[in-house]
C-alpha cells in the first residue's frame, strides 16, 4: 500500500496530464457525492442541536448550543461525515471497478498497451478526491450549521442574530484548516485503501465483493484513527 | 525472434514453468497448447512482462525483457499486441476509444487519422459500424474481434493470443482462425498462439509447441505433431481421458479440496 502511494504522488507530478478523466471523477466524486453530503449534514445539524439543547437547557446555557454546533461541526462532524459517507459511496465503487478490471483483464490489458494502471487510474481518482472532499467538507460545515441554525431558532427560540453571532464567535481560521486539511488526508486514505484493495481482487464476482468489504471496512477504520491522531496533534500538540 | 531460456515460475511454491525452453522464429505462428491450468497464459503473459519470472531469459530481438522496466518495458510492449482470452475491452469505453487507446495514449496522430486508423482495424477484422457500440452491446465473437483490431492499432511486429476461440461458436471460432491467418500474412507478425483446441492449432500453427507439467515436451509442424511418437502428446492431441495425462487431482486431495473450509471474507 505504502508504495501505491508513493507511485501515486510521483505520478501526480509526471506527465501525461489526463485532465479529461480528472474531470469525470470530479463529476462522479464531488457532484453526485453532494446531495447526499447535505441531507447527511442537515440532519446531524440539527440532531446535535437538539441533543445540545437537551443538556444545556438544564444548565440554562443554550446560549452556547450554537458555539458547541459550530466547533463540533467544523473540526469534526463535517470532516469525518463527509470523508465516511464518501469512502461508502465512493470507495467501494472505486473497489469494486476497479477489482473487476483486475479479474476480467482489463488491468493487463491496460499494461499490455503501454498504460501504467497507477498514473491512468489511480492519479485522476486521487487528484479527485483530494479537490472534491475539501470542497464537499466546506458545503456539510455549512449546511450543517445552517441545521442547527433552523432548529435553534425556529425550535429552541434563539433569536437568529444571537444565534450567529454565537455560531462565529468562537471560530477561528485554525478550525477551518485543520478540518480541511484533515479532509485532504482523508481523500489520500479513501483513494489509496480503495485502488489497493481493488487491484489485489482475485477469484471473480467473490472476490470483487471481498475486496469492495475490505476497501470500506478498511477506509473507515484509517479514516477514524488519522482523525483522532491529528486531532490529537493540532489541539494538544500544536497548540 | 523471441528466444525463451530457462524460463522458471511458481506459484505458492507450486512450480508452473519449470524451465522452459522455446525459440519463435520471426513472421512464423507458433500454437502453443496444453491442457487447462498447465502455465499457458502465463507462459503467453511472461512474454510481454506482464509477469515477472522467477528464474530464466526472455529474449525478443536480442533485448531481454525480463530485465526491462518503466518506460523501456513500456516502449517493448509497444511491439506487442495481444488478445486476451475474454477480450478484457475496457467496458467504460465505446469500440472506437477502445481501438483508439493506444493511439490516443502513445502517438500525436491528429483525431482524423485516429478515426481513420479505427476504421482500418475494425474492417481488418470484418467489422463496420460498431464504433459508437460498448462492448456490452457486443457478442462474444464481436468483442474477440474489437479486441484483435485494438492489438492491432499500433502495427505491432508481435500478436499474442490467448485462448482465440474459446468462449464462442465453432463458426465464429473458425472465422477468428481465418483472421489470425490473414493478419499474419498481410501484416507480416510473429504470433503465439495459445489453445487447446487443436482444430484452430492445425489450422493456424505454422509450428506447434506442447506444454507439460512446466516444460515444452515436443516442437514440430502440425503434421510432426500429429505423428508425434510421444503417448503424452498423442493422448492430448486426440482427446483420450486413458494414457499418461492423469486425469485431474488424486482422489484424496481432490476430496480434502472439496470439503476444505471455505475462506473467511472481509475484515
Amino acid at each position: 500500500m505504502c508504495l501505491l502511494w508513493v507511485r501515486t504522488l510521483s505520478g501526480v507530478f509526471a506527465p501525461p496530464f489526463r485532465s479529461a478523466n480528472l474531470v469525470y471523477e470530479l463529476w462522479k466524486i464531488g457532484v453526485q457525492s453532494w446531495f447526499i453530503v447535505f441531507l447527511t449534514s442537515l440532519f446531524i445539524g440539527m440532531v446535535l442541536t437538539f441533543q445540545s439543547a437537551y443538556q444545556m437547557q438544564k444548565l440554562a446555557a443554550e446560549i452556547y448550543i450554537a458555539s458547541l454546533v459550530s466547533l463540533s461541526v467544523v473540526r469534526e462532524i463535517g470532516p469525518i461525515m463527509t470523508a465516511l459517507i464518501v469512502a461508502g459511496r465512493m470507495g467501494s465503487a472505486i473497489a469494486a471497478e476497479l477489482g473487476t478490471m483486475k479479474v476480467t483483464e482489463q488491468i493487463d490489458a491496460l499494461q499490455a498497451l503501454a498504460t501504467d494502471p497507477v498514473r491512468y487510474l489511480v492519479v485522476p481518482r486521487f487528484l479527485a478526491l483530494l479537490i472534491a472532499l475539501p470542497v464537499l467538507t466546506l458545503l456539510a460545515d455549512a449546511v450543517g450549521i445552517l441545521g442547527g441554525f433552523l432548529v435553534g431558532t425556529l425550535r429552541l427560540d434563539i433569536m437568529p442574530s444571537l444565534y450567529w453571532k454565537m455560531t462565529t464567535f468562537p471560530l477561528l481560521m485554525k478550525d477551518l484548516n485543520t478540518g480541511l486539511l484533515k479532509s485532504v488526508i482523508f481523500g489520500m486514505i479513501i483513494c489509496i485503501v480503495s485502488c489497493y484493495e481493488g487491484f489485489r481482487t482475485e477469484g471473480g464476482a467473490e472476490g470483487v465483493g471481498r475486496a469492495t468489504t475490505r476497501a470500506v471496512v478498511s477506509s473507515f477504520i484509517l479514516i477514524i484513527a488519522a482523525d483522532c491522531l491529528f486531532t490529537a496533534l493540532f489541539y494538544f500538540v500544536l497548540r | 525472434m523471441i528466444e525463451i531460456q530457462e524460463l522458471r515460475k511458481a506459484f505458492n511454491e507450486h512450480p508452473v514453468l519449470d524451465g522452459v525452453n522455446l525459440t519463435i522464429k520471426t513472421g512464423e505462428t507458433m500454437v502453443i497448447i496444453g491442457r487447462s491450468g498447465c502455465g499457458k497464459s502465463v507462459l503467453l503473459k511472461h512474454l510481454i512482462g506482464l509477469i515477472a519470472p522467477d528464474a530464466g531469459r526472455i529474449l525478443i530481438d536480442g533485448t531481454d525483457i525480463t530485465a526491462l522496466a518503466g518506460p523501456a518495458l513500456d516502449k517493448m510492449r509497444l511491439k506487442f499486441g495481444m488478445l486476451f482470452q475474454g477480450a478484457a475491452l475496457f467496458d467504460s469505453m465505446t469500440v472506437e476509444e477502445n481501438v483508439s487507446f493506444a493511439l490516443h495514449e502513445h502517438t500525436t496522430a491528429s483525431e482524423a487519422e485516429i478515426n481513420q486508423r479505427v476504421e482500418e482495424c475494425l474492417q481488418a477484422v470484418g467489422l463496420e459500424r460498431v464504433e459508437a457500440m460498448y462492448p456490452a452491446e457486443l457478442s462474444g465473437g464481436m468483442r474477440k474481434r474489437v479486441g484483435l483490431a485494438r492489438s492491432i492499432a499500433m502495427h505491432p511486429e508481435i500478436i499474442l493470443y490467448d485462448e482465440p476461440t474459446t468462449g464462442i461458436d465453432p463458426i465464429t471460432g473458425d472465422s477468428i482462425n481465418n483472421l489470425i491467418i490473414e493478419l499474419r500474412d498481410r501484416l507480416k507478425v510473429t504470433s503465439v498462439v495459445v489453445t487447446h483446441d487443436m482444430k484452430s492449432a492445425y489450422k493456424v500453427a505454422d509450428r506447434i509447441a506442447m506444454l507439460y507439467n512446466g516444460n515444452i515436451i515436443q516442437v514440430g509442424t502440425p503434421e510432426e505433431i500429429r505423428g508425434s511418437a510421444s503417448a503424452t502428446v498423442q493422448q492430448f492431441i486426440t482427446g483420450q481421458a486413458d494414457g499418461p495425462i492423469q486425469q485431474g487431482l488424486p482422489a484424496r486431495r481432490a476430496l480434502s479440496r472439496w470439503f476444505r473450509p471455505r475462506r473467511r471474507g472481509g475484515i
